[in-house]
Parts: structure tokens; sequence; C-alpha cells
């Protein structure tokens, strides 16, 4: 047995036990963050608060929430909403995070193709990020089923039937995911499951791998620079803090980063008391019937984009464009030939195809939300042929760039 | 040794996904969910009624004589069912596109999906994309002015062998 002495302080017992000392140095005092960056660098802790949030909000939720076809509806729109003491704020909140962490996300996303922060050794937090985007997104989709009104029956039966695969047919594929030849009491059930367990479990997994590779590659900066963190690290700990390039994670670059998470939550505590209607569509405040579509049914906004891509299409076409949209973002590190880890702005060609990219996902967007008529139907199709042209070209122009020098 | 314990937990292993596979299938008493029975006689030409079966929207439009015109010209009788002396649309009614409800217009003889933008005639058949056909017929069986949906008569089987329409 390994040998312990008396210890003098709590501090130094769980030291002795789990080298809680070891473990401060590792994740906060002796985790280095460069200087030079700004407030985009935030969104990853805002992101780990919002998550908290829908966390904490939905566990409250739980407690009254029915997952059953004839009493979902009421539990969440009479039960929650007006019986249950500060339910709504519950439910308010779970709502506008819900919509507000996609928003982040892209922030998040974009900000590090701007800087390229995928590249060099980065690769794996980029990989693990989409991971975590694309559970997401199925735990937003699995959610938005729960309170069982038009918009949720109709968004499960279009969305479940996309794994039908066009002419390949696979009615059993669907009617295997949904337990039933239409969303019944068994789909409600198993996507209940999925929202408040398995997915939870997989976000939280996804979470610590994402923390995990950054660990080595450290985060970027503006200027993409190489820093040697070994030396800078050194510098700083030697008391020569206005030389160095770096401070330590925690409480220096903390600090910052919660005077930022509090920016957000005066805007997210504002939306969610003044503002939550947004996140609420009226369609889904009536009760599902299976018997009648809404006239207009679209996804929430931070779907839009990939919708407009799959609706100008014929069915098959459509599906493999959706694939494409779904699953081409994974593959940036690998698309992007270019020898330059370098913010956007010093990188020519490139700078251009990140703003039109921007762009045109706003449109496909926009576009997705209005009805699929007329000069709408057409500025989706061009939005949506240019977001695919766009990935197509990407290995050319980054293959075309010179290297930056210092 | 470390072969023969990697063997095992590969069949349990094996064996577990395929309980959970089974798990997730639709029971016994959803898939026998039964037949449904219409009453041909009680509908009237150009006015769409929507019945259920297994859950599903079931179309009937019974055909005016202008629409029996324009299924011959555009050689779609044959996704007509005839019952006595007339003739009805009986589809599924659901998009074959992605599964919403199409609504119909009865000024134009048409039904929009809301969804995607697709439309379709009287027949169901599609006149604007992206649905890939026109809405499916259920499997049905003529019984004198009555159609049982979910069984399977000869009239039903030589559709889906002309290939009018897909099993459902």
């Amino acid at each position: 047995m390994a040998h312990f002495t008396k210890a003098k302080s709590l501090y130094e017992w769980l030291d002795q036990r789990i080298a809680i000392d070891t473990l401060r140095r590792v994740l906060a005092t002796e985790y280095w963050i460069p200087k030079n960056i700004n407030f985009l660098w935030a969104m990853g802790m805002v992101l780990a608060i919002t998550f908290g949030l829908l966390l904490i909000s939905g566990i409250f939720l739980l407690m009254y929430y029915q997952p059953n076809v004839d009493l979902a509806f009421d539990s969440v729109n009479y039960t929650i909403m007006k019986e249950v003491e500060f339910g709504w704020l519950w439910r308010h909140i779970h709502g506008v995070a819900a919509s507000v962490v996609f928003l982040i996300i892209y922030i998040h996303m974009f900000t590090g193709i701007y800087y390229g922060s995928y590249k060099k050794g980065r690769e794996l937090i980029w990989l693990s990020g989409m991971l975590l985007f694309v559970t997401f997104s199925a735990e937003a989709f699995s959610g938005y089923m729960l309170p069982w009104g038009q918009m949720s029956y109709w968004a499960g039966m279009v969305i479940t039937n996309l794994f039908s695969m066009g002419d390949l047919h696979l009615n059993g594929l669907v009617e295997w995911i949904r337990g039933d030849y239409v969303p019944g009491q068994a789909f409600l059930n198993r996507f209940f499951m999925l929202h408040v367990l398995l997915l939870p479990l997989v976000i939280l997994a996804l979470i610590g791998f994402h923390f995990g590779t950054l660990r080595i590659p450290h985060v970027n900066n503006q200027e993409g620079e190489e820093i040697d963190f070994e030396e800078e690290a050194a510098k700083y700990k030697a008391g020569k803090k206005k030389e160095s390039k770096v401070i330590a994670f925690a409480n220096d670059f903390l600090s910052k980063d919660m005077f930022v998470v509090s920016i957000f939550l005066i805007f997210f505590f504002y939306l969610v008391f003044y503002h939550y209607e947004f996140a609420m569509d009226p369609v889904n405040f009536d009760p599902a019937d299976p018997l009648k579509t809404p006239p207009h049914i679209y996804p929430e906004w931070y779907f839009l984009w990939s919708y407009e891509i799959l609706r100008p299409f014929s069915t098959n076409v459509g599906l493999i464009a959706f694939g494409f949209a779904q699953v081409i973002f994974f593959f940036l590190p690998f698309l992007d030939r270019s020898p330059n880890a370098k913010p956007a702005h010093k990188r020519g060609l490139f700078f251009f195809w990140f703003w039109a990219l921007v762009i045109d996902m706003i449109i496909l967007t926009a576009m997705g939300k209005l009805p699929p008529e007329g000069i709408f139907s057409k500025i989706g199709l061009y939005a949506a042929l240019t977001f695919i042209g766009l990935w197509i070209i990407l290995p050319i122009i980054t293959k075309m760039e010179k290297e930056v020098k210092e | 040794m470390g072969k023969a314990f990697g063997a095992v937990a590969g069949v349990g292993a094996v064996a577990t996904l395929y309980a959970m596979k089974k798990t997730w299938d639709p029971l016994p008493s959803v898939k026998a969910a039964g037949f449904t029975t219409l009453d041909m006689s009680a509908y009237e030409g150009n006015k769409l009624v929507t019945e259920k079966w297994r859950g599903k929207p079931v179309f009937v439009l019974k055909q005016t004589p202008d629409m029996v015109e324009y299924a011959k010209k555009k050689n779609e009788l044959n996704r007509l069912i005839k019952v006595g002396n007339d003739y009805y649309l009986v589809a599924i009614g659901l998009c074959t596109h992605l599964g919403c409800i199409p609504g119909y217009n009865p000024d134009k003889r048409s039904f929009l999906c809301a969804c995607h933008g697709g439309t379709y005639d009287s027949t169901a058949e599609v006149t604007k994309a992206p649905p890939p056909r026109g809405l499916d017929i259920p499997p049905f069986k003529i019984d004198g002015n009555k159609l049982v949906l979910g069984e399977e008569g000869p009239e039903y089987k030589k559709l889906v062998q002309d290939g009018v329409t897909m099993p459902v």
C-alpha cells in the first residue's frame, strides 16, 4: 500500500489521494492561452455555459413532461406553462437556449474557418467539433418532437422519411426508426429516450474529447502564429508576464472569458424574458394531427440552409445534395490544400471564398423560410448550386495559394 | 486464451445488437392494424374526402365525367378504381417526396404539397417535381359497392404488376 502522511489541510488531504494539484496545473494554472486573441475565442466557454443552461432547465422540464401521445401536448402547454410555478421559465430558457446555442455554434465554426484553426495539428479539434454539431442537431430535432404539436409531428414525418433514401424505397428502415407506419407512441417514446439520455451522454463524451484534442496543439491566435508554448510559459513563470506571449487559462484567461459570457447572458436573458416567441413556433401550439399537414412547414432557422439545399431538386438529386451539405464541413481540413494556417485576410482568394460561403448560407437560410414559389425557388436553386460549387473549387483555390512568410 | 475470450465476447456483442434491433421494430399490435372498409356510394364528384388507414390519410376523390375524360386523354385511367359505373381516385394522401399531406384545389383539379411545392393532377399523378411519382394506391379489394383497404384484390395486384403503383 502507498504511504500516506497526516495531511495539514483538506487540499493536501485530497492531493495525496487524487492529485488535485497536478490536475489544477494541467487544466488551469499551466494551461497556456495566447494573448493575441479576441472575444471570438470566448465562444467555446459561451457554448459550455449554454449547454449547462440546457441541462439544468431540461432537468426541471423532465419532472412534469409526459412522453405519451395523448398527454404530451397538455403536459407542456398546460401543466408546465400554467400549473407548475416557474415552469414557463424553464421552458423559455430551454427553448431560447436551444435556438441560441446554434447561433453560437455557427459563430464558433466560422471563427475556426476564418483563422484556419483546423490546420496543422488542429484537425481533430475540427472533426470532434463537427461531431458535436451533428449530435447537437440530433438533440435539437429529438427535443422538437416532444411537445407533440403540428410542427413536431410533421417535422418528424418529413425527417424520418429522408431515410427511405428516395428511389431506394427503404420504407422498412423508416418504419423501423419510427416503430410504426407513421409517427406514433413508439416514435415519441424513443425520441424522448434519445433526447434525455442517449444523446446527452454522447454530447458529454464528445465535449470531453473536444477539450482533449485542444490540449496539445493549444488554441490558435489572431495571426496564426506558431508559438513555442514551453518557452513562453517559462517567461511567464519567471515573472516576465509582459514579455510572454501567453497567459494561464485560469484565472487570467477565464476572467476574460467570463466577461464575454456575462455580456452574452444579458442578451440571453433579455430574449428569455422579453423575446422568447422567436423560439416558439406558433404552429406548434396546435396539437399534432396526422390527417392535416400545416400549409407551410419549415424547420427551425438553424436547419434552414441545409433544408434549402434539399428543396429545389427532385427527390434523389435533392437527397444527394442534402447529404453533401451534411458531411462536407467534416472534410474542410483535407479540402483546404494551402500550407498557410493564417487568418483569411492574409490568404488571398480564400478570404473571398470565406465571405462567399457566409453570404450564400445566409441567402439559403432566408430562402428556406420563404414558400417554395416563383422567384424564391430560383434564388434557392442558384444558392444551393453555389454552395456545392464553392466546396468544389476550395481545393483548387487553396492549392494556388502562395506560402505566406512571417 | 485472448482469442477465445474475444470470440465469446464477439458472439455476445452480435446477439446484443440483434436484440437491440428487434426491440426497435414495430410491435405486433401496430403491425396488425386492421382493415378499413369504405362505402363508395357515399362520395360526391370532385369532392375530396380523407379517410384513415393504418394511421395514414387516404384520399378518395370521385371523378366527374370531365375528370374521367382528362384521365383518358392523359392515359391515366388505370390509376382510377372502377366501382360500379363510377371511377374513383383512392390514394395514400402522403406526398411521395417526404410525406406531407397535399391539399386539393377543386377548381384547378390539382393537389399542391406545401412543403416543397410539388403538384399532382386529379388522378394524383405528378405534374411538378420534387415528388418522384404519383401518390401511392393502397392495397384494396372491391367488394360489391364497397372497397376494403388492406386486402389485396386481383385489381390491386394487377396495378402493382403493371408498375402503376408501388407496394405499400
